[in-house]
C-alpha cells in the first residue's frame, strides 16, 4: 500500500480560548489531511467541543489561527466557511420538513429548485431515508433524525464535516450500527470528518487518527493502533483501554522492581523511576512464583461486562497494595476471590509512559 | 377495552362546571325570551337581536372595542416582541429592573393602573379619548406578548440558530428563516390574550375613555347598573358564540398538527 | 442585524415603560404626598395628611372590608379551584382536552357577561328565587342580590378560571413517580399528597392565589353591580375619590398603599417559589 502525501485541509495553529477566567484551550496545534477521519477524544471539559466550534466559526479563538485549505478563516463568520456541523442535539428545524431541512443550505446558495429536489433525493438515498421527505423532525426516531442531520450537512459538500458527539443520544445497538454507517459514508464520499466523542470504542472503530485531549491540550495524536499500543502518557493508557499503571526502578535488563516484586519492561535507560502501562488482557497469572519476574497480588473480585471478564486484584502478598485489573474474553477464568497469585507479562506488551500528576505505583 | 369505572371526582367536576355554566346558559336562554323581564319563559323570539342591531350606540361601542383591541394588541406585539428579542441578547445592569417594570401593568390591580393613568394623562394634558385609551390598553397588553415570547425564546434550542449559520445563513437570514417562525406562535397567542384582555376591560377604560368615547364593556356596564335588558342578553350570546367558535377552531387546528 | 445592534430592539420597550409605566407610578407616589385643595386641584407641598386620613374609621372599615372580601374570595377559590384543577389534570388526555375547553370558554368570555348571568339569577323575582319557591323551600323571595354573599359569589366566580388554570398547569407537569415513590416508602395517600403533591404544586397554587387576590382588591364593578352601593371597597373608594370626590392626593395615597400590599405579595411569591413568572399564565 502506498501512502500519498496530501496537503492539509485543516490547520489549527496555537489556538487558545478562555471562557471568562477559565482557560479551555491552551495553545492547540494540529493539521488534518484531506479525506482523513480524525477523532477528538477526551472526557468532558477537555476542550474538544470548543475546538470543533472554533473550526465551525461558532466560537472565536482568543489567539491563534484556523486555516482551511491553506486560507486563514479565523475571522470569518460560520456562514462563510466551507465546513458543516452535525450537532449533538441534531438541531433539526422543527418548523420545516425533512426535505426542507436537508435542502436549506442549497436554498441559501440560490441553487435552483429542480436541482435542490434532485440532490435532496440523492442525500436521502445515501442515508437510507427514501420517502421521508414530508416528515417533520418530531415524527422521526433518534436514529432517523441523526441521518437527516448528517444529510443536511453533507449536501453542501463541505471541505470538512464536523460531528459533535453525534451518537451520544442513541442506544448502544443503534450506536454500533451508525458507527459502521458513518465510516461507510466517509469512505464513499472521501470527505474529511472531524469527530468529537468521549467514547474510546467509537474513536477506535472509526478513526484514521485519534487526538486524545486533556485539559485544553493534545495529550497524544496518532492512529488507533499507536495510541492503543504505545500510549505516550499514563493518562492516554488509562483512557484508552483502561491500562494498569505501575511504577518501579530498573533492576536488570528489561526488568523493573518495586515493593511487590519484579516486572518485565521494554528496554529503559537511566536508573530513575519508570512508569509502565500494562493492559489487563496481557497479564498472565501463576499459582507459584518461579520465573525471574513476578508481582505478588491477591484477587478481590470478579465481574463480567461487555463480553469481558475482569478480575480485580490488589498488589502484595496480603492484598494491601494498589488495585490492578486482569481482563479475559469469555466468562471463565480460573481465579477466585481471596486467592494469592503471581503476575507476569511479555516485555513487549508493556509500554513505558510519562507519569501524570496523580502518581500511581 | 377496559370498562370505565365511575370516579367520585367526576361528580365534583360536573357539579362545579354546572354552576360555572348556569349563569351563561341563563344569559343565552333569556336572549330568546319574548319578555322584557328575564324572570319567566314567555316564548321564543329573535326580537332582541333585531333591536340590538338597531341600537346604534351599542354597535358603535362594539366597533370601538374591536378597533381598540386590534390597535393596542398590534402595538403591544411590536413593542413586546422586539423587546423580548432584544432583552434576550443584551446584558445591561438595568435589564432586570426594566423587565419588572414592563410587567407592572398586569401585576397591579387594574383600579390602580386606571387611576394613575387618569392622573398622569391630565398632567400631560392629553385629550381623553382614543389616544389615552390606546396608550393605557397598550400598556397592559405589552406584558402578555412580552412574557409569551420570552418564554418561547428560552425554550428554543440555541443550536438551531447556530445550525442555520453553519449551513450558510447570515445573521439576518437566520432571524427570518429560523427565529421568527419559531416565535411566531408565541407572538400570536400573546396577541390573542392581549386582545381578549383589552376587549374585556372595564376598570381601566372607565378612567381614561373621556366623555364621548365608549367601549362595549363600558356600555354593558352602564346598562347593567340601571337594570337588565334583553338586548344585552342578545349581545352577550353573540359574544359567547364567537368565543366558543374561535376556541373550537383553534382546538381543531392544534389537533390537526 | 449585527449582534451589537440588538439594543435597538429594546428601545421601544424601554421608552414606553419609562414614560407610561414608571412615569405615572412615580407621579402617583408624588401626588400622594401633596396637599389637596379641593375641586380637582392640589398643591405641591409635602404632607402626610392623606395617609393620616386613612385612620378615619370609615376608611379603615373600607380597607378591612376589602381585605376580608379578597381573602374570602381567595380562600374559597383555593378550596373549590384546587380540587378542580387537580382532578382535571388526573384525567385521560381526552378528558383533559374537554375539561380544558370547558374552562377556557368562561376564561375567554368577558367577566361582565358572566356577571350579567348572576344578576339575572339572583334578582328578587329572578330565576333562583322562583326555583326555590317552586320547590317550596321558601315562601317569600330571598334577598340575595345587593348583599355581601352576592358580591362574594361574583368575585369567586369571576376569578375561578385563573385559579383552575394555574393549579392545572402545575399538577399536569408534576412527576407522578414521586408520589408513587412516597407511597412505596410507606406514606399514606393523604400523607403523600401533603408532603409531595402539595409541595410540588405549590407554585401553581401560589400563582392562583395571586391571580385571584390581586384583582379582587380592585374589581369595584363586581361589588358595584352585585352589591349595589352597600359594599364599598378600596377600589370603589379610589374611583370615587378620583371622580366625584375629586381628591386626587387621597386617591393616590390609597392606591399607593394598595400597590405596596400587592408588591409585597408578589415579592413573597418570588421568595417562596424562586421564580418570577406566574405559573399557569406563562
Amino acid at each position: 500500500m502506498r501512502k500519498i502525501e496530501t496537503p492539509p485541509v485543516l490547520v489549527l495553529r496555537e489556538v487558545t480560548k478562555s471562557f471568562g477566567q477559565t482557560p479551555v484551550l491552551k495553545g492547540l496545534s494540529l493539521s488534518i489531511s484531506e479525506g482523513e477521519f480524525v477523532t477528538f477524544l477526551g472526557s468532558s471539559g477537555c476542550g474538544k467541543t470548543t475546538t470543533l466550534r472554533i473550526v465551525a466559526g461558532l466560537e472565536a479563538p482568543d489567539s491563534g489561527a484556523v486555516l482551511l485549505d491553506g486560507e486563514d478563516v479565523t475571522a470569518r463568520p460560520p456562514e462563510k466557511r466551507n465546513v458543516n456541523t452535525v450537532f449533538q442535539s441534531y438541531a433539526l428545524f422543527p418548523h420545516l420538513d425533512v426535505a426542507q431541512n436537508i435542502g436549506y443550505g442549497l436554498r441559501l446558495r440560490r441553487v435552483d429548485r429542480q436541482e435542490i429536489r434532485q440532490r435532496v433525493a440523492e442525500m436521502l438515498a445515501l442515508v437510507q431515508l427514501e420517502g421521508f421527505e414530508k416528515r417533520r423532525a418530531s415524527e422521526l426516531s433518534g436514529g432517523q433524525r441523526q441521518r437527516v442531520a448528517i444529510a443536511r450537512a453533507l449536501i453542501n459538500r463541505p471541505k470538512v464535516l464536523l460531528l459533535d458527539e453525534p451518537l451520544g443520544a442513541l442506544d448502544l445497538q443503534l450506536r454500533r450500527q451508525m458507527q459502521i454507517e458513518l465510516k461507510r459514508l466517509q469512505k464513499q464520499l472521501g470527505t474529511t470528518f472531524v469527530y468529537v466523542t468521549h467514547d474510546q470504542e467509537e474513536a477506535i472503530n472509526m478513526s484514521d487518527r485519534i487526538v486524545v485531549m486533556r485539559d485544553g491540550r493534545i495529550e497524544q495524536a496518532g492512529t488507533p493502533a499507536e495510541v492503543y499500543d504505545s500510549p505516550r502518557t499514563a493518562y492516554v493508557a488509562r483512557f484508552i483501554g483502561s491500562a494498569n499503571i505501575l511504577t518501579g526502578v530498573p533492576a536488570g535488563p528489561c526488568l523493573l522492581k518495586n515493593e511487590y516484586g519484579t516486572m518485565r519492561t521494554p528496554p529503559v535507560e537511566g536508573s530513575g523511576q519508570v512508569t509502565l502501562a500494562v493492559r489487563g488482557e496481557n497479564i498472565r497469572f501463576f499459582r507459584e512464583g518461579g520465573g525471574d519476574a513476578a508481582l505478588r497480588a491477591r484477587v478481590t473480585e470478579k465481574s463480567y461486562a461487555g463480553g469481558m471478564l475482569r478480575v480485580f486484584l490488589r498488589l502484595g502478598a496480603d492484598g494491601s497494595g494498589p488495585e490492578l485489573t486482569i481482563s479475559r474474553q469469555g466468562i471463565n477464568v480460573d481465579l477466585e476471590p481471596g486467592e494469592s497469585v503471581f503476575l507476569d507479562w511479555p516485555a513487549a506488551t508493556a509500554a513505558v509512559v510519562e507519569p501524570d500528576e496523580e502518581v500511581e505505583p | 377495552m377496559r370498562k370505565k369505572h365511575f370516579r367520585p371526582s367526576t361528580l365534583y367536576l360536573a357539579l362545579v362546571l354546572l354552576i360555572t355554566y348556569l349563569p351563561i346558559f341563563i344569559v343565552v336562554i333569556f336572549s330568546f325570551n319574548d319578555s322584557k323581564l328575564p324572570v319567566a319563559w314567555k316564548g321564543f323570539t329573535l326580537h332582541w337581536y333585531a333591536t340590538l342591531f338597531q341600537d346604534r350606540a351599542l354597535i358603535e361601542a362594539l366597533r370601538n372595542s374591536i378597533v381598540l383591541g386590534v390597535v393596542s394588541s398590534a402595538a403591544a406585539a411590536v413593542i413586546g416582541t422586539l423587546g423580548a428579542l432584544g432583552m434576550a441578547r443584551v446584558h445591561y445592569k438595568t435589564k432586570g429592573m426594566m423587565e419588572y417594570l414592563s410587567t407592572v401593568p398586569i401585576m397591579l390591580p387594574e383600579i390602580i393602573l386606571g387611576m394613575v393613568f387618569m392622573a398622569f394623562f391630565s398632567l400631560l394634558r392629553l385629550p381623553f379619548g382614543w389616544t389615552t385609551l390606546v396608550i393605557a390598553h397598550t400598556a397592559f397588553c405589552i406584558p402578555y406578548v412580552y412574557l409569551m415570547v420570552k418564554a418561547r425564546l428560552v425554550g428554543i434550542d440555541k443550536s438551531l440558530e447556530e445550525a442555520a449559520r453553519d449551513l450558510g445563513a447570515s445573521p439576518r437570514r437566520t432571524f427570518f428563516d429560523i427565529t421568527l417562525p419559531l416565535i411566531l406562535p408565541a407572538v400570536a397567542s400573546g396577541c390573542v390574550l392581549a386582545f381578549a384582555m383589552s376587549f374585556d376591560d372595564v376598570v381601566i377604560s372607565i378612567f381614561v375613555n373621556g366623555p364621548t368615547l365608549s367601549t362595549l364593556p363600558i356600555k354593558v356596564y352602564t346598562h347593567m347598573r340601571t337594570g337588565v335588558t334583553p338586548e344585552i342578553n342578545a349581545l352577550c350570546t353573540i359574544l359567547l358564540a364567537v368565543v366558543t367558535l374561535v376556541l373550537l377552531g383553534s382546538n381543531l387546528l392544534r389537533r390537526k398538527k | 442585524m449585527k449582534r451589537d445592534r440588538w439594543w435597538l430592539c429594546i428601545v421601544p420597550l424601554y421608552a414606553f415603560t419609562l414614560v407610561f409605566v414608571l412615569g405615572p407610578v412615580l407621579y402617583m407616589v408624588a401626588v400622594s404626598f401633596a396637599r389637596n385643595t379641593g375641586g380637582y386641584g392640589f398643591q405641591w407641598s409635602f404632607t402626610l395628611d392623606n395617609f393620616r386620613k386613612m385612620r378615619d374609621p370609615v376608611y379603615l372599615q373600607c380597607f378591612q372590608q376589602s381585605l376580608l372580601l379578597a381573602l374570602s374570595t381567595t380562600v374559597l377559590n383555593v378550596l373549590i379551584g384546587y380540587p378542580f384543577g387537580y382532578f382535571m389534570a388526573r384525567r385521560s388526555p381526552r378528558g383533559k382536552r374537554l375539561l380544558l375547553f370547558l374552562i377556557m370558554i368562561p376564561f375567554w368570555t368577558s367577566s361582565l357577561i358572566r356577571l350579567y348571568g348572576w344578576l339575572i339569577l339572583l334578582q328578587a323575582r329572578g330565576v333562583l328565587n322562583r326555583f326555590l319557591m317552586w320547590l317550596g323551600m321558601i315562601d317569600t323571595p330571598l334577598k340575595i342580590l345587593y348583599t355581601y354573599p352576592a358580591v362574594l359569589i361574583g368575585m369567586v366566580y369571576g376569578l375561578f378560571p385563573f385559579m383552575v388554570l394555574a393549579v392545572y398547569t402545575s399538577v399536569e407537569k408534576m412527576d407522578w413517580t414521586l408520589v408513587e415513590a412516597a407511597r412505596d416508602l410507606g406514606a399514606s395517600p393523604l400523607r403523600a399528597f401533603l408532603t409531595v403533591t402539595l409541595k410540588l404544586t405549590l407554585p401553581g397554587l401560589m400563582s392562583g392565589v395571586i391571580l385571584t387576590f390581586v384583582p379582587s382588591m380592585g374589581l369595584f364593578f363586581i361589588a358595584d353591580i352585585l352589591g349595589g352601593n352597600k359594599i364599598v371597597l378600596v377600589g370603589s373608594l379610589i374611583q370615587d375619590q378620583m371622580t366625584r370626590g375629586s381628591n386626587q392626593p387621597f386617591a393616590a395615597a390609597l392606591a399607593l398603599i394598595l400597590s405596596v400590599m400587592t408588591t409585597l405579595l408578589l415579592w413573597l411569591y418570588r421568595k417562596v417559589t424562586g421564580t418570577s413568572d406566574l405559573e399557569g399564565m406563562f
